[in-house]
C-alpha cells in the first residue's frame, strides 16, 4: 500500500483518483525542492511529506538542503523578521555570508539544479540559487511561505532583485504576495492528518500528557498554542480567561510555546506573560521543545476549545490543527485566521480580551452550538486546508507552468 | 472546447483543477473596486463568482460572491452585499454582460453615498483570476444509459468542468450532458430538467447528487 492511499479514509477516495489524474502530465518530471532546514518548522514538515507522495506519483522528485555558517543563519532570521515588518539592522557583511554562501551551494547543487525540469526554492534562504545556475534549463519557482504583506523596504528591495528571474512564485494569501514581474501563484499552506501533530490519539494518550501538565481533565480548559510573541497576545489571552473564569469558576487556561534560548524578544515576553500570571494556579505555562508535536497535539484534543487572539497573524495554522481535532476556534480577527475562521460557523473572530471573554462563556453555555462548530470546523478544514489540497495545487500549477500563461490549460492523456 | 458532442461519439470525462492567480490588484474603498473592475482581466470576474467552488471556501457562506461578502464583512454596507449577492452569474451570457451589471450596482451605490466607506489596508479586496487545467481522465461511455453511473462516480473537478466551465462554452444554460444527450434525440424532458438546475446556490458535491437524482429518475421514465 502507497502513502498516498492512507490519506483516502480522511479525503476520500475521489480526491486521491483526482490527484493521480492531476499527476500523470508529470510522470518523470525531475523537481528539487530546496529550502534550508531538513528538521523543524513549517516548511520542513510540509516537505517531509510532500516530496515522497509527489515520488510515489511517478515525479523524479528530490529535496536538497543548503547549508551555512553561522553568519548566514544570522542574516537569513533578521530577514524573516524585517520582512514580516520588523525593522532589525543587518550588516552588509551579514548580507556578503548570505551570497556568498548561496553561491557554494550552487556550486555543490550544480548538476542537480542544472538538470531538474522544475526548482521549488523555498523561502529567502536559497532565493539567490538562481542568479548562480546560469545554465539552468527549467522552471524555477520560488514559494514563500512568509507573510510579505509589509515588509522592511530597503531588505525586500535588495532580496526582490533575486526573485525577480524566477518564471513564477507562490505566496499563501494575497495579502502577502508584492510586485513581481512574473505570475504569482496563490497556495494557501495544509496540516498533515497523518503527522504526529494531527495523527488521531487514544482517550489513554491525551489524559497522560494532561496528567505530565498537572491539567485536570474533569474541568474546562482553553488553550493556546503559541510562540511567546506580542502579535500572538498571550496577555490578551490572560485577560479574557480572567474576564471569563468570573461566570465558570473551574476554568483552565493553557499556554503552550515554543522555547525561547534563540529568541531574545521571546524571553522577555515570556517573563511577562508569567508575571501577568501571577501564580495562577490554574493557568499553566508550558516551554515545550520544538519537536513536542505529541504532546501539543495531546493538549489540542484535550481541551474544549482553542483560543489564537492573535493581533496579526500569517496563515495561523495552530487554527488549522485547532479546527482538524473538532475544537470551535477563537481567534484574532486577523491575516489567515479570517480565512479559517467563518464568525458563528467554526468560530468566532474577536478583536479584544472582552470580546475572547464572551465567546469563551458562550460556548461554555451552548455546548450544543459548540458542536455543531466543531463539526462544521473539521469538514471545512478536510475540504480545504489538509496536505492532499496543497499537493493538488503544486501539481496543478506545475502543469500549467509547463503549458504556458494561458487562462486554460488542455492536457490529453 | 470539450469533445464530448453528439452524432453517437463517447461521452469523455474529464476534469480540471483550479489553479488561482494574484494579479496585484487591490481596493481599499468603493470607488477603487468600481475601477478595477472595469478594467479587471475577465478571468478575475469569473474567479471571484465561480471560483469559491473548486477553491478553499466555506460551503455554506453568507453571500455567493467574494464582491458581497467584502461589501459585508469589510465596507460594513448591507444595502450594497444584498445587491450584489442577488447577481446570479447563470443569468448571463458571458462575462462582459456579468461585468457590466457589477459596474452598474457599483456605480448605483456610489451615486447613493456622500462618503464611500474605507477599509484598513489589511481588509483591501484583492483581486485573484484563475487558470483552468483540464485533462482527459480515460473514462469515456458509448450509452447515454450509462450516464446516471457515472455522474454518480466523478471527482468534483469533472462536475465543474462539465457543468459550470461549460457554461463558458455554450450558449446559456448548457451544459456537456445536455449536449452529449441532445446528440441521441429522445431525451429532451432529462436535458430540460437538467437545465432546470441551479449550480449557483449549491455546492459541487450535492451538484452531483441532484444531477445523479435527475439523470436516474429520468432514464428509468425513458426506458420504460
Amino acid at each position: 500500500m502507497k502513502l498516498i492511499d492512507d490519506y483516502a479514509p480522511i479525503v476520500g477516495e475521489d480526491v486521491i483518483h483526482h490527484i493521480r489524474e492531476i499527476s500523470a502530465p508529470l510522470r518523470g518530471l525531475k523537481v528539487v525542492h530546496v529550502n534550508s532546514t531538513k528538521i523543524g518548522g513549517g516548511v520542513a514538515e510540509i516537505l517531509d511529506r510532500i516530496v515522497p507522495l509527489m515520488m510515489e506519483l511517478g515525479i523524479e522528485a528530490r529535496w536538497e538542503v543548503i547549508k551555512g555558517e553561522e553568519k548566514f543563519y544570522e542574516c537569513t532570521k533578521s530577514f524573516h523578521n524585517v520582512l514580516q515588518g520588523k525593522y532589525v539592522p543587518i550588516s552588509d557583511l551579514l548580507l556578503r555570508a548570505y551570497e556568498l554562501t548561496n553561491q557554494e551551494n550552487a556550486e555543490a547543487l550544480r548538476s542537480v539544479l542544472e538538470e531538474a525540469d522544475m526548482v521549488f526554492v523555498h523561502d529567502p534562504q536559497p532565493l539567490p540559487l538562481l542568479k548562480w545556475t546560469p545554465k539552468r534549463r527549467g522552471k524555477w519557482l520560488w514559494r514563500c511561505h512568509i507573510d510579505l504583506s509589509h515588509p522592511y523596504r530597503p531588505i525586500w528591495k535588495y532580496l526582490r532583485e533575486f526573485a525577480t528571474g524566477y518564471d513564477a512564485s507562490i505566496f499563501s494569501l494575497a495579502d502577502f504576495a508584492q510586485p513581481l514581474p512574473h505570475t504569482q501563484y496563490l497556495v494557501p499552506p495544509s496540516i498533515d492528518p497523518l503527522s504526529d501533530k494531527n495523527i488521531e490519539l487514544t482517550p489513554r494518550d491525551i489524559r497522560e500528557t494532561q496528567d505530565q501538565f498537572d491539567i485536570d481533565p474533569d474541568r474546562p480548559i482553553i488553550l493556546q498554542v503559541s510562540r511567546f510573541d506580542r502579535f500572538k497576545d498571550p496577555i490578551g489571552v490572560i485577560r479574557a480567561f480572567r474576564l471569563a473564569k468570573r461566570f465558570s469558576p473551574g476554568l483552565q487556561l493553557v499556554l503552550a510555546g515554543g522555547g525561547a534560548s534563540d529568541d531574545p524578544e521571546g524571553g522577555i515576553v515570556l517573563k511577562e506573560v508569567r508575571e501577568e500570571a501571577n501564580n495562577d494556579p490554574d493557568i499553566r505555562i508550558l516551554v515545550l521543545p520544538p519537536d513536542a508535536h505529541r504532546s501539543i497535539n495531546a493538549l489540542q484534543r484535550g481541551a474544549n476549545f482553542i483560543i489564537q487572539k492573535s493581533i496579526k497573524e500569517g496563515f495561523g495554522l495552530t487554527v488549522t490543527e485547532g479546527l482538524w481535532k473538532a475544537k470551535p476556534v477563537i481567534g484574532g480577527d486577523t491575516g489567515g485566521i479570517r480565512l479559517q475562521i467563518i464568525d458563528h460557523h467554526t468560530g468566532f473572530l474577536v478583536s479584544t480580551p472582552e470580546g475572547a471573554a464572551l465567546r469563551i462563556r458562550y460556548l461554555l453555555r451552548q455546548p450544543g452550538k459548540a458542536q455543531e462548530m466543531a463539526l462544521k470546523g473539521k469538514e471545512f478544514v478536510r475540504q480545504n486546508f489538509l496536505i492532499t489540497r496543497h499537493l493538488r495545487e503544486y501539481l496543478s500549477l506545475m502543469v500549467a507552468l509547463l503549458h504556458g500563461d494561458e487562462d486554460r490549460v488542455e492536457f490529453q492523456m | 472546447m470539450n469533445s464530448t458532442n453528439g452524432d453517437s461519439l463517447p461521452f469523455l470525462v474529464r476534469d480540471c483543477s483550479l489553479v488561482a492567480i494574484s494579479t496585484g490588484k487591490r481596493a481599499q474603498n468603493l470607488r477603487e473596486l468600481r475601477d478595477h473592475v472595469l478594467n479587471i482581466h475577465e478571468g478575475s470576474i469569473y474567479y471571484h463568482f465561480w471560483g469559491g467552488l473548486l477553491q478553499p471556501h466555506f460551503d455554506d457562506p453568507q453571500f455567493n460572491n467574494d464582491f458581497a461578502n467584502w461589501s459585508h464583512y469589510r465596507l460594513h454596507d448591507n444595502i450594497l452585499a444584498e445587491r450584489l449577492a442577488v447577481i446570479d452569474p447563470t443569468d448571463f451570457d458571458d462575462l462582459e454582460s456579468l461585468r457590466r451589471e457589477l459596474v452598474e450596482i457599483l456605480e448605483q451605490r456610489l451615486e447613493e453615498l456622500e462618503r464611500p466607506a474605507w477599509v484598513p489596508t489589511d481588509c483591501q479586496f484583492h483581486f485573484v483570476r484563475s487558470q483552468i487545467v483540464v485533462f482527459d481522465t480515460g473514462w469515456r461511455i458509448e450509452k447515454p444509459e450509462h450516464l446516471p453511473d457515472l455522474v454518480g462516480k466523478m471527482s468534483v473537478g469533472s462536475i465543474f468542468y462539465h457543468v459550470i466551465d461549460a457554461r463558458r462554452r455554450y450558449p446559456k444554460g448548457a451544459d456537456d450532458f445536455q449536449v452529449w444527450l441532445r446528440g441521441f434525440g429522445g431525451f429532451e424532458r432529462i436535458c430540460e430538467k437538467l437545465a432546470s438546475i441551479d449550480p449557483y446556490f449549491v455546492t459541487l458535491v450535492e451538484l452531483r447528487r441532484k444531477l445523479s437524482t435527475i439523470l436516474r429518475m429520468g432514464f428509468r421514465e425513458a426506458l420504460k
